[in-house]
């Protein structure tokens, strides 16, 4: 940046009737929600929902004034005609057998789709612009959406939001499967967020503890909604969510209880000022009916019961906008608690890191007699670097084998070593092609060009062979008289 | 027999020889062209002689001016000799590989009867409300009015004025040399209201040689086809403070109308947020005297750059934003003041940056807090802010205080707050900046063309710089002839068509190979192919010339 300049030079303007006429705002709300759900694999799943309403006919006005709307999206809005804007990251995949249906579905990868007022006449075009923009927007390589991986969908996705006509030709979509998911997409998500990251849910959202995460997914969805119950005008909505499920073993020591600190490295201090809503859910459904297997602490205002996805559900609510609940100590440090903490053994585990070192995985297990115990371990073939490949590569490479200990005498089991056979280049193929390609040309060429230049004439054998003359050597030599 | 053998044979070497020849021949005449047609980069043809001579290219600046001599303005017999026109030229001395003249061709008539009725009337308003109605005069021109040497038009101690639209009145005199001091004076007044060393200058500061005021002629925005303008309030204290402005409003009222005035010079849109949680880079320094917080200005750089990660970046085009920021500090730290050099507080309280946008802090009255709890709400006031964010507009597009020549009167500003005459000097300004900026472009564009030989021109990008050469030169055409209008509008053109070649993705898949690369691909191919030829060649060379020798021997 340029050096700044204290203005000291001011010009009188006449400037036109002051007084105030305060033009009524478009009203605008943030509703910030967290909801805490304790899987039943024993992880802990933090879904963020933060929604912003803005009552603003976002196309008609030709100067826009944003309040809580982020700016950069609102442009968009108008810019490019859309009518619904869902956009999701999701790093990992969420395990419905081991963790139950999730809150929100969204696809390993990105996932981008789109509908587009009917006024846009080229929609291709838009759509190539808008997946420009968005990459710059949100740091991801959306820019690589072009006709290839883009569908348009005639009898699923359906607009999620208040449409008159769902005509598919507006519509688009398109999945990048390979999308990392890190930081650099996080930070521009919490700057759409009113209270930043400073006040409020938004605290909790630290990159570094997110993204030690076995799934991660952030997405915004924005739509129109209906303003009032007759509908007589449109309000957008934008909707920011982030679901997050952490492994309470890698987190908790192999404990299940757990806490807002020990997730997020952080706890509540203060609530938003600017959210008309601010509350956190704790997933508190008793798995045993017979007795309270858990318990919360500090202890929640209300309890709310619902059934969702087909199964009761008992819900601690915490509403950080009342004042009683951020206490003296000045933040909320929300815990649970098992009170018999299931029998689930030790397991401990120590990822690899690549090239520095292997995976470590203990297992306490108590095996019933007269049982099969089977551990598997999904692993993924990878191409190694060139030069880290051994002499003889196609022999494959060794697993280290599984140990496995008594614990009351001692036994040590040890089993076979695993033989894996990695995917092999074939290292000496531009040296190949350069070699033949060489001796063909050579081949062809030298013989044909000797064909047509060389003078061929019979030779009389006036002085016989070679042998004849080294015979006549040798013959002058031991005097001989020659042939 | 033998005879016959060596016969034959002789007929085989012959053969041989043809073959080698006919073989070096069909690798000359065809394989070679064929090797550097399939090799070959496309490169369409460019005006080089004609870019390189834009260099050189010589920009006259023609203002017309119309000088209208009223009854008793000047002598009767200097009267008769109307009308006539007479041009004054004169080099703008700037270091510039262009030059840069400026040309008043002043065409003197007679005042004709609506305008002497006009300039006889009691009031400076009267007369221009009278004055006003006929025509429109074109852009770029000037009407000057001579009025007798004893009018009370203008104030006895005042020469000339200027008006807010695109005349002036410069008082007439009763002389023998009558012509030449008016004349003086006209190119004077004139000069203040069109073309000055300073404006030039500062439209060229990016292509001229470093210097110590470079970087205070730098704070123009750059030109460009249009403008994005944002304002955003701070609020990194929203549980103190409820902050409310009536942004709406103030744009409607202020910023409009002035953008409306200059909408000549480019496409506008306005759009304004409000951030939260959004801090100052430094933290204040705390005065116990004055219990207030200062900003020193050495600090005010590094204000910005953490601010501006919120701003968030204009997504939706690629036009040059400005950026004006109205902070309202937090409680801890209000009230907060910028000091300047000398540490007194800025009377403003605002500071902008060049090419940026500018920085306003908004202290809330102390008064508030002793009534009610927290949060306060605020009103913000937007007169106040919008006065001082419009003078920094004012700046930031390079429209810039005249240099009023002495005895001068200047008329009060209209109500958009921008005079005619000024969007004019804006227009010469930025036309002069385009041809230059255009000039640049293609004259860069065409030395990495001429230096990489690799590179594909495609036809679509060679069109480009033909067209760009064409506005430039068409847009310098423009402004000889004093047409300011059409001669903006091509020096536009020529920077977006040169702008457009210049970055066009096509150059960049450059098809660029090293040597050494080169000579792995062509060895395997050439050698065996080369050698043979050459080595035939280079026998039957040997031989021809031996049996040249032979029968020189025989003599």
């Amino acid at each position: 940046m340029a050096a700044a300049i204290p203005l000291s030079l001011l010009v009188l303007l006449l400037l036109g009737p002051g007084g105030w006429c305060l033009a009524e705002h478009p009203r605008d709300s943030l509703r910030e929600e967290l909801v805490i759900t304790p899987l039943p694999s024993g992880d802990v799943a933090a879904t963020f929902q933060f929604r912003t309403r803005w009552d603003s006919e976002l196309q008609r006005e030709g100067v826009s004034h944003y309040r809580l709307f982020p700016k950069a999206l609102g442009q968009l809005i108008s810019k490019y005609s859309l009518r619904e804007l869902h956009l999701s990251f999701t790093q990992g995949f969420w395990r419905t057998r081991y963790w139950g249906p999730p809150f929100l579905q969204a696809p390993s990868g990105a996932e981008l789709w789109v509908w587009f007022q009917d006024t846009v006449t080229d929609v291709d075009k838009s759509w190539k612009e808008l997946s420009n923009v968005l990459s710059g927007i949100f740091c991801a390589s959306l820019n690589f959406i072009d006709s290839t991986n883009t569908v348009t969908p005639t009898a699923s996705f359906k607009p999620l939001g208040l449409a008159n006509d769902t005509d598919h030709y507006f519509l688009r979509y398109a999945v990048l499967p390979r999308e990392v998911v890190c930081t650099e997409n996080l930070t521009p998500w919490k700057k759409l967020l009113p209270c930043s990251s400073k006040a409020g849910l938004s605290v909790l959202l630290k990159a570094d503890r997110l993204f030690h995460t076995s799934y991660h997914s952030q997405a915004v969805h924005i739509r129109p909604v209906c303003r009032n119950a007759r509908c007589t005008s449109i309000s957008w909505e934008l909707r920011q969510t982030l679901s997050v499920v952490f492994d309470a073993f890698i987190t908790g020591q192999g404990k299940k209880d757990w806490s807002l600190f020990r997730m997020f490295s952080r706890t509540l201090t203060e609530p938003c000022p600017l959210a008309s809503e601010s509350r956190v859910y704790v997933d508190i459904t008793n798995y045993n009916q017979d007795n309270e297997t858990l318990e919360v602490h500090p202890s929640p205002t209300t309890t709310y019961q619902d059934v969702i996805l087909g199964t009761r559900k008992t819900y601690a609510i915490y509403d950080l906008l009342d004042s009683a609940m951020i206490n003296n100590s000045r933040n909320l440090n929300i815990q649970l608690k098992w009170k018999r903490p299931p029998e689930n053994g030790y397991i401990h585990y120590q990822p690899a890191q690549d090239r520095l070192q292997p995976h470590l995985l203990e297992m306490l297990i108590q095996l019933p007699a007269n049982s099969v115990t089977k551990v598997s371990i999904q692993f993924e073939r990878a191409l190694l670097k060139w030069t880290e490949y051994t002499p003889d590569p196609n022999h494959g490479f060794y697993v280290r084998f599984p140990v496995s200990d008594g614990s009351n005498y001692f036994v040590r089991l040890y089993t076979e070593p695993l033989l894996v056979n990695l995917p092999t280049p074939d290292f000496s193929m531009p040296y190949n092609v350069i070699c033949l390609t060489c001796t063909v040309v050579a081949v062809c060429y030298g013989s044909f060009y000797n064909l047509l230049t060389r003078t061929f004439h019979i030779e009389e054998p006036r002085t016989g062979g070679l042998a004849k003359r080294l015979a006549n050597l040798i013959r002058r030599a031991r005097g001989v008289p020659l042939l | 027999m033998a005879a016959a053998g060596a016969a034959a044979t002789d007929l085989e070497v012959a053969r041989g020889k043809r073959a080698a020849l006919f073989f070096a021949a069909v690798a000359i005449v065809l394989g070679l062209p064929l090797w550097w047609k399939t090799t070959e980069t496309y490169r369409a043809s460019l005006p080089y002689s004609q870019i390189s001579g834009l260099n050189a290219l010589q920009l006259r600046l023609m203002v017309p001016v119309t000088v209208v001599f009223t009854r008793e303005s000047v002598p009767l017999d200097d009267q008769e000799k109307l009308p006539f026109t007479v041009v004054h030229e004169r080099e703008i001395p700037l270091k510039y590989k262009m030059k840069i003249k400026c040309r008043f061709q002043k065409a003197y008539r007679r005042a004709l009867d609506h305008e002497e009725e006009a300039l006889s009337s009691g009031s400076m308003q009267e007369a221009e409300a009278m004055l006003d109605e006929p025509q429109e005069q074109a852009e770029g021109s000037l009407t000057m009015y001579v009025i007798s040497e004893h009018s009370s038009l203008l104030p006895q101690d005042m020469m000339s004025y200027i008006g807010p639209k695109r005349t002036a009145v410069v008082r007439g005199i009763m002389h023998r040399e009558a012509f030449n001091i008016i004349g003086r004076r006209i190119v004077q007044v004139a000069q203040a209201m069109s073309l000055t060393e300073d404006v030039l200058a500062a439209a060229l500061a990016d292509h001229l040689p470093e210097d110590k005021w470079s970087a205070e002629k730098r704070r123009p925005l750059k030109s460009s086809l249009g403008y994005e303008i944002t304002f955003s309030l701070l609020n990194p204290d929203p549980k103190s403070h409820d902050v409310h402005w009536d942004i709406e409003g103030a744009v409607r009222r202020y910023v409009q109308p002035f953008l409306n005035a200059l909408s000549a010079a480019g496409n506008f849109s306005v759009d304004s947020q409000i951030l939260y949680y959004a801090v100052l880079g430094v933290n204040p320094r705390f005065d116990s005297a004055s219990s207030s917080y200062y900003l020193d200005m050495h600090n005010l750089p590094h204000v910005i750059n953490p601010v501006e990660s919120r701003l968030g970046s204009s997504a939706a085009s690629l036009y040059p934003v400005l950026n004006f920021l109205l902070y309202v500090p937090e409680l801890a730290h209000s009230p907060l003041y910028i000091q300047d050099k000398d540490g007194a507080p800025v009377a403003t309280n605002a500071f902008h940056s060049p090419r940026w946008g500018g920085i306003m802090v908004y202290n809330v009255d102390s008064k508030t807090y002793n009534a009610s709890v927290l949060p306060v709400r605020v009103e913000v006031d937007m007169v106040r802010v919008m006065e001082v964010f419009l003078a920094q507009l004012r700046l930031l597009f390079g429209i810039a205080q005249p240099q009023v020549p002495p005895k001068c009167l200047l008329s009060g500003p209209k109500s958009e707050g921008l005079m005619t005459w000024e969007l004019d000097r804006l227009l010469w300004a930025r036309s002069v900046e385009n041809l230059a900026t255009a000039t640049t472009t293609l004259t860069s564009l065409a030395q990495l063309l001429g230096k990489i030989s690799n590179i594909v021109i495609k036809d679509d990008v060679a069109s480009e710089v033909y067209r760009a050469v064409a506005a430039v030169q068409k847009s310098a055409e423009e402004l000889a002839s004093g047409h300011l209008a059409s001669a903006f509008v091509a020096s536009q053109e020529a920077v977006t068509s040169s702008e457009l070649a210049f970055f066009d993705p096509s150059l960049l898949h450059l098809l660029y190979f090293p040597d050494d690369q080169k000579f792995a691909i062509y060895i395997p191919l050439f050698l065996p192919m080369a050698v043979p030829i050459l080595l035939s060649l280079v026998k039957i060379f040997l031989e021809t010339r031996k049996s040249w020798k032979k029968p020189q021997k025989t003599d």
